[in-house]
């Protein structure tokens, strides 16, 4: 089976463009460094069976981190490489093509982001590059699937570029200047009043400003959308459960099964937070009370990262991720953490050195809580009001800034300076939120899901023995 | 010409770049995404503490940490 990777800078769309291409669902955003290692789906073309893999960007192929070395090191195993190139930055994009070009494999382009260039006055003349890189090139826009029909059927035309090798890196660039000149034309543009409004949240003071207004603003959506959930969804469902559930109660009887299946009856009554039973709180925790919150973060973590303001929260983040060892990028696990800490600590790969990845990593994990301890936090706390909510996050917040200052001042190693490129803003499709969404939660339940239901086996298993104990423990917390 | 460090620039204003000071891996880092001899450079922001520099470049930005940015040589622009 033939292998065809997907290769281009950082952000480019290549992930996007799998996806169309694959039918298989990956993350993508608008921000460079969203993909740190490889996914694989497969497409049949004229009876052949193909293997496309997605690789994380790169913007050379000599790699500055984690992420960029997983590009480079799948480059053997292809037998043909999809060059995904972005209209809207072809001068930089080129020097990856000529790289690839001189690998002696074969290469066909796609020009992506081509609606966007056009938008922006960039003119392409796209037979002169064609003939220039002397392989195939052709015009698409991944988000709408525009030009992705044309490239898998000209896939096959892919072929091993016959340009002459260039000596050195001077000379790379200069061919890659000179091939710019020719091909491509860029209308002069004002600055409109939307680029100063862009401009004024990666700046020192507004930037600091709209991080708050942004971030408190998303903090409130994801209140009203999971209470909403909660309220509207999920409290009428499990009020109707209660009937079959109580009706299985009583047929089982006290004993063992009745334990494990139900739980403890509090006040006679099934209790979704206390019974422990797999088929109350079990079920309770999981969908009533994690769930409404997972959707809810995963919507607006959506909104934060389409839209192309999380490397402009980096930016303004800098200088305090900097003191903790850390740079301005260090803010993406830490806001992926709070969803889950799994993705948290995966995004770290895309920091420089040992050191940032180390202290990234393991504030995560020690500091971060997840959507799901998130929930539980206000499920059990919110009854005592929200000065111990504020307790337990701002403990958190401070083990999280005094480990940090402690493992910068022990841990050896570098902290490179941030270095990131910031993509424009893109109105983000609400389609594509919503599917991300749906792909986070999946994952969510198909993992978290049967190991909460083990926990409650177990629980109702070891509280057996005391379960007056706990009956009072209960009353006394609705006493409070 | 009145040579001066990138950093010596303040918001808003342009520059054009012309040497980068550094190994190869630091130039051919700078140059990957655009920022090279000849370019025009404009100071999008400038956070304090030593923090970041913003460039804007073929219409597009970049955050570049202040040591790195220190190492980049422009002429303004009159």
């Amino acid at each position: 089976m033939k292998t065809i990777l997907l290769m281009g800078d950082p952000n480019v769309g290549k992930s996007v463009l799998f996806s169309r291409l694959t039918g298989v669902d990956v993350i993508a955003s608008n921000y460079p460094g969203t993909t740190v290692d490889y996914s694989k789906g497969r497409i049949t073309q004229r009876g052949e069976t193909l293997e496309i893999v997605d690789a994380p960007g790169t913007y050379s192929l000599e790699p500055t981190n984690k992420a960029e070395e997983v590009a480079v090191s799948l480059l053997d195993k292809a037998d043909v490489i999809v060059n995904v190139i972005d209209a809207t930055s072809l001068e930089r994009c080129l020097l990856l093509t000529v790289e690839l070009l001189e690998k002696r494999k074969p290469v066909i382009v796609a020009l992506n982001m081509w609606d966007e260039a056009q938008h922006l006055g960039i003119m392409i003349n796209v037979r002169e590059l064609e003939s220039l890189l002397q392989v195939p090139l052709v015009p698409t826009v991944a988000i709408t699937g525009e030009g992705v029909k044309e490239l898998v059927q000209r896939l096959d035309e892919a072929r091993i570029s016959e340009r002459p090798k260039l000596e050195g890196e001077e000379q790379t660039w200069t061919e890659v200047g000179h091939i710019v000149r020719k091909v491509q034309t860029v209308a002069h543009r004002h600055h409109t009043v939307m680029d100063r409004l862009a401009d004024a949240t990666v700046k020192p003071g507004t930037g600091l400003l709209a991080a708050a207004v942004i971030l408190s603003a998303l903090l409130s959506l994801v209140r009203v959308v999971g209470e909403g959930l909660i309220r509207y969804g999920v409290e009428p469902l499990f009020d109707f459960y209660r009937v079959p559930v109580t009706a299985l109660s009583e047929w089982l009887g006290p004993g063992f099964l009745h334990d494990v299946l139900v739980g403890t009856l509090v006040g006679g009554q099934v209790d979704y937070v206390q019974s422990m039973g797999i088929l109350t709180t079990g079920l309770f925790v999981p969908f009533g009370m994690v769930l409404p919150y997972i959707i809810a973060f995963y919507l607006a973590l959506g909104l934060l990262e389409d839209t192309g303001y999380l490397p402009r929260l980096a930016t303004v983040m800098d200088n305090v991720f900097h003191r903790l060892g850390m740079h301005g990028h260090g803010i993406i696990p830490v806001l992926l953490g709070l969803g889950c800490n799994v993705p948290g600590v995966l995004s770290a790969r895309t920091m420089e050195t040992r050191k940032q990845r180390f202290i990234a990593s393991t504030l995560v994990s020690v500091t971060v809580p997840c959507m799901a301890q998130t929930a539980m936090i206000f499920g059990v706390l919110g009854h005592y009001g929200a000065r111990f909510i504020l307790l337990v996050y701002g403990t958190l917040a401070a083990v999280f800034v005094l480990l940090g200052l402690l493992l910068n001042r022990t841990t050896r190693g570098e902290c490179p300076e941030l270095f990131l490129d910031i993509p424009p803003y893109r109105r983000p499709s609400l389609l594509a939120i919503t599917k991300k969404t749906w792909m986070r939660v999946r994952w969510f339940l198909s993992e978290a899901v049967p190991f909460l239901f083990r926990v409650c086996a177990d629980l109702s298993g070891s509280f057996r023995d005391a379960p007056s104990e706990r009956g009072q423990e209960g009353g006394n917390d609705l006493e409070l | 010409m009145n040579e001066k460090s990138v950093t010596q620039l303040r918001q808003g204003e342009l520059a054009t770049v012309v040497v980068l000071h550094g190994g190869c891996g630091f130039q051919r880092r700078l140059r990957s995404v655009g920022i090279k001899e000849g370019k025009t450079v404009r100071i999008v922001a400038r956070h304090p503490f030593a923090g970041p520099l913003v460039v804007e470049v073929d219409g597009k930005q970049i955050t570049i940490g202040r040591g790195m940015a220190q190492r980049i040589t422009v002429v303004q622009e009159q």
